[in-house]
């Protein structure tokens, strides 16, 4: 053994710590501990290699390598590669961007899409950044938010004044969704509530209305919109079918917002409830300090898993013919030029989708985190 | 809050101040609101469909549904048959795809869902990537992007790919398989799996109150997949093996004979699948994670083998956590099957709140119906899982 008289030379005790076996540290380490710890997942470890292997060259072959940046047309396109569609044709979308972002506005309005946009982004910041200077006016101009858009998309009071029918692509997809978004929370946290009440007949009626809503399929209330809600309304009224899908959408989305909702309520422990009374607050107060603050932290992963939903689902409008960026990107399709381009078509609609999904998620995994104080009921 | 003065003479505000008073306050009000609502759309839905000269009747129901369904395996369906026809076959399709999907969603859901707790760093981020970006996309993208993989990268039916034994084709108009034809004496067949079946049950009955009072442990497993196999089997062979295959040839432009399904079933079905299967994933890891590595430690302190403490303690254990959401992820699934409205698959949706609606221009009635079924299904399952949750329930002191 050559440690022995190696550590000859050092008296008892003295003798300094020696690296540990190269075969359990760095690279190596990591590698047999991780990937070929036994003799299954050595094989597990190749067959996931073999699968890599076969999908992730020719992927990015198709996705960047060999991919068209620009061309006029599919043709142009085609003929820049081997054969037809053997790589992507990012052509298509760099050539429908902008139709894509804004739908129909008309051009020299676009500087209010912008406006919105950037609004928007400053809203989402200002509205959940913890520490920064101002935060009350940030959060009042984030609630102000969904309605100043409003005005500026819309127009009226001195704006030029544009129809719902210009909306399209990417701004309809958000105008749908965040309109749900930001009109189910509190809706939802009201029908909580009412199914928490202890009055019978309040209770029942916001049970009814979740149960129902959470029983059907978002898409036939979308064709309730579409085909019979104007029977409900007063003879002669009109009303936009953009309207008319919105309070629908919110209507779903502020049902699943309740159950949510209503978890966190329940998780809530008794005593919370006792000790409010107990100071003599009302309800309102109750609920106002005591209650929502930590029912509402503890229901954060749910809301917002239904915010990722709801944004999901903004894409059925197309299925009754509205224009949002799905809807907009098929039609799309069927222009001569672009013919047959679905697979680029689904891989950057999706991509958006995938961007703005996992960022959502991600943020209600760091503030779920965050919002950790310690002690886990 | 105003400090509540006893003296005060306005008995209203008296009433209003008493809690249980003001809790009736509220409730009339609610009631008289809701009411109110209701009476108001009941007069304008009468006058509005007065107004366009419509009557509110569901007579419509027995007029011939002048549309085809391409796809109807249970029922004959031709244009010449009733809407209500149209909306039992829409129906079906719908049970159909659904059915299909929760039984591929499951499967793949636990395969990723195991993938994901894989001590395999690389099998572990696979899973984690695919459930990732499965999820995080809307379900309607992926049922248009599967359809039109499938329609226009598969071949026409003349060059269709033979996956096997010359009898599956793989085509843009569907995948053809063998179908069965019974004959005579394959009723016998059926009846005797009805038995084996009600023997496997009353076998395993048998083996736990055994098990319960001698503490003696049967193969329960392994004698029910024997009783299963062997008695239909003998049945089978003694009967002369009543049973041939229609197998799918190529006439002309397309196939005849066999079974197809449909394209659009395929999209539909995988896209349902694959995306539920990332939800289903998410659950399994929950719920495997969700049973403390103290009950593993206490298991194999008392000398259970790993595959008796899997099967014993962590599965048992892991399914109560599963079911639930996972009762809820089929109700999901079978709600996002009214999206096969986009791709042309017949169902409920499609047949009855599509087609029939335009045709007959009932919009309340059949918008009545289809939220009426979709309805029904969801508390069919919620009662379903309310039982279950029931049954598994922790007993507690």
């Amino acid at each position: 053994m050559s440690e022995t008289s190696a550590s000859s030379h050092h008296a008892p005790g003295t003798h300094p710590d020696l690296p540990p076996p190269v075969r359990t540290t760095g690279v190596v380490g990591w590698v047999r501990a991780n990937l070929l710890s036994s003799p299954l997942n050595v094989g597990l470890t190749l067959l996931s290699l073999w699968l890599l292997w076969m999908i992730l060259p020719p992927a990015i072959q198709w996705l960047f390598t060999e991919a068209i940046w620009s061309a006029q047309d599919r043709k142009e396109c085609w003929a820049m590669m081997d054969a037809p569609r053997d790589a992507a044709c990012w052509a298509f979308i760099r050539g429908s961007f902008e139709l894509f972002v804004y739908g129909w506005y008309p051009e020299p309005e676009r500087w209010r899409v912008n406006l919105t946009f950037i609004l928007f982004i400053a809203a989402i910041v200002g509205g959940l950044r913890e520490n920064i200077p101002g935060k009350k006016y940030w959060l009042f101009f984030a609630m102000a938010y969904p309605f100043i858009a409003a005005w500026l998309l819309l127009g009226g009071l001195g704006l030029e004044p544009v129809g719902t029918n210009k909306l399209g692509g990417i701004l309809l997809t958000l105008v749908v969704a965040v309109t749900g978004i930001a009109f189910s929370l509190p809706l939802g946290i009201a029908l909580a509530l009412g199914r928490r009440s202890n009055l019978p007949a309040l209770r029942g009626v916001c049970v009814i209305f979740i149960e129902f809503i959470r029983g059907v399929p978002l898409i036939t209330l979308l064709f309730v919109a579409s085909t019979m809600l104007t029977y409900f309304l007063p003879p002669g009224s009109t009303f936009d079918l953009l309207m008319r899908v919105l309070i629908m959408v919110t209507l779903f989305a502020s049902a699943y917002i309740a159950e949510v909702v209503r978890g966190g309520l329940q998780g809530l422990s008794n005593g919370q409830y006792e000790a409010a009374d107990s100071l003599g607050l009302s309800y309102w107060k109750a609920h106002r300090l005591v209650v929502l603050p930590q029912a509402l932290k503890i229901s954060i992963p749910g809301i917002v898993n239904t915010f990722i939903g709801s944004f999901k689902d903004s894409t059925l409008v197309l299925i009754i013919g509205m224009m949002d960026i799905l809807g907009l990107g098929r039609a799309r399709l069927n222009d001569p030029d672009w013919l047959g381009l679905a697979p680029e078509l689904y891989m950057f609609i999706a991509l958006f989708f995938f961007i703005s999904c996992f960022s959502m998620s991600r943020y209600s995994f760091s503030l779920e985190k965050k919002l950790q104080t310690g002690h886990q009921t | 809050m105003i400090e509540s003065a006893p003296s005060t003479s306005n008995p209203l505000l008296r009433l209003w101040r008493n809690k249980e008073s003001r809790g009736v306050i509220i409730q009339i009000f609610t009631m008289v609101l809701v009411f109110a609502l209701l009476a108001a759309i009941a007069r304008n839905v009468v006058i509005n469909l007065e107004a366009v000269g419509k009557q509110f009747s569901f007579g419509f129901l027995l007029w011939p549904a002048a549309y085809d369904i391409g796809f109807s395996p249970f029922l004959e369906y031709t244009n010449k048959s009733s809407h209500l026809r149209a909306a039992v076959v829409g129906l079906l399709n719908t049970l159909l795809v659904a059915f299909w999907g929760c039984i591929l969603a499951t499967m793949v859901g636990f395969v990723l869902g195991i993938m994901r707790l894989s001590s395999n760093w690389l099998v572990s981020k696979i899973s984690y990537v695919y459930v990732e970006f499965m999820r995080n996309v809307p379900i309607l993208i992926h049922i248009l992007a599967i359809y039109s993989l499938v329609v226009t990268l598969l071949p026409p039916a003349k060059q269709a790919i033979n996956v096997g034994a010359d009898s599956f084709f793989l085509s843009n108009r569907g995948f053809y398989v063998p179908s069965p034809i019974f004959e005579d004496g394959a009723g016998f067949v059926g009846i005797v799996i009805l038995i084996s079946i009600a023997l496997v049950f009353a076998f395993t009955h048998w083996a736990q109150r055994t098990q319960d009072q001698t503490g003696k442990i049967y193969p329960v497993l392994w004698i029910s997949i024997g009783i299963l196999i062997a008695l239909p089997g003998i049945a089978f062979l003694a009967m002369g093996m009543p049973l041939s295959w229609d197998i799918p040839a190529l006439k002309g432009f397309n196939f005849q004979g066999g079974m197809a399904i449909k394209p659009e079933f395929l999209a539909l079905w995988l896209a349902l699948s694959l995306y539920t299967a990332c939800f289903i994933a998410e659950i399994v890891r929950a719920g495997i994670l969700a049973v403390s590595h103290g009950q593993t430690e206490a298991a194999f302190a008392l000398g259970l083998r790993p595959n008796r403490t899997l099967q014993l303690i962590i599965i048992p254990q892991a399914l109560r956590v599963i079911i639930p959401p996972l009762c809820s992820q089929y109700l999901n699934l079978t709600k996002n099957s009214s999206l096969a409205i986009a791709i042309g698959y017949m169902d409920i949706t499609a047949t009855l709140g599509g087609i029939s609606l335009m045709q007959t221009g009932k919009e309340m009635e059949t918008m009545l119906i289809v939220m009426g079924v979709y309805l029904v299904i969801s508390l069919l399952i919620s009662a379903f899982m309310n039982w279950f949750n029931h049954r598994i329930k922790l007993t507690e002191r």
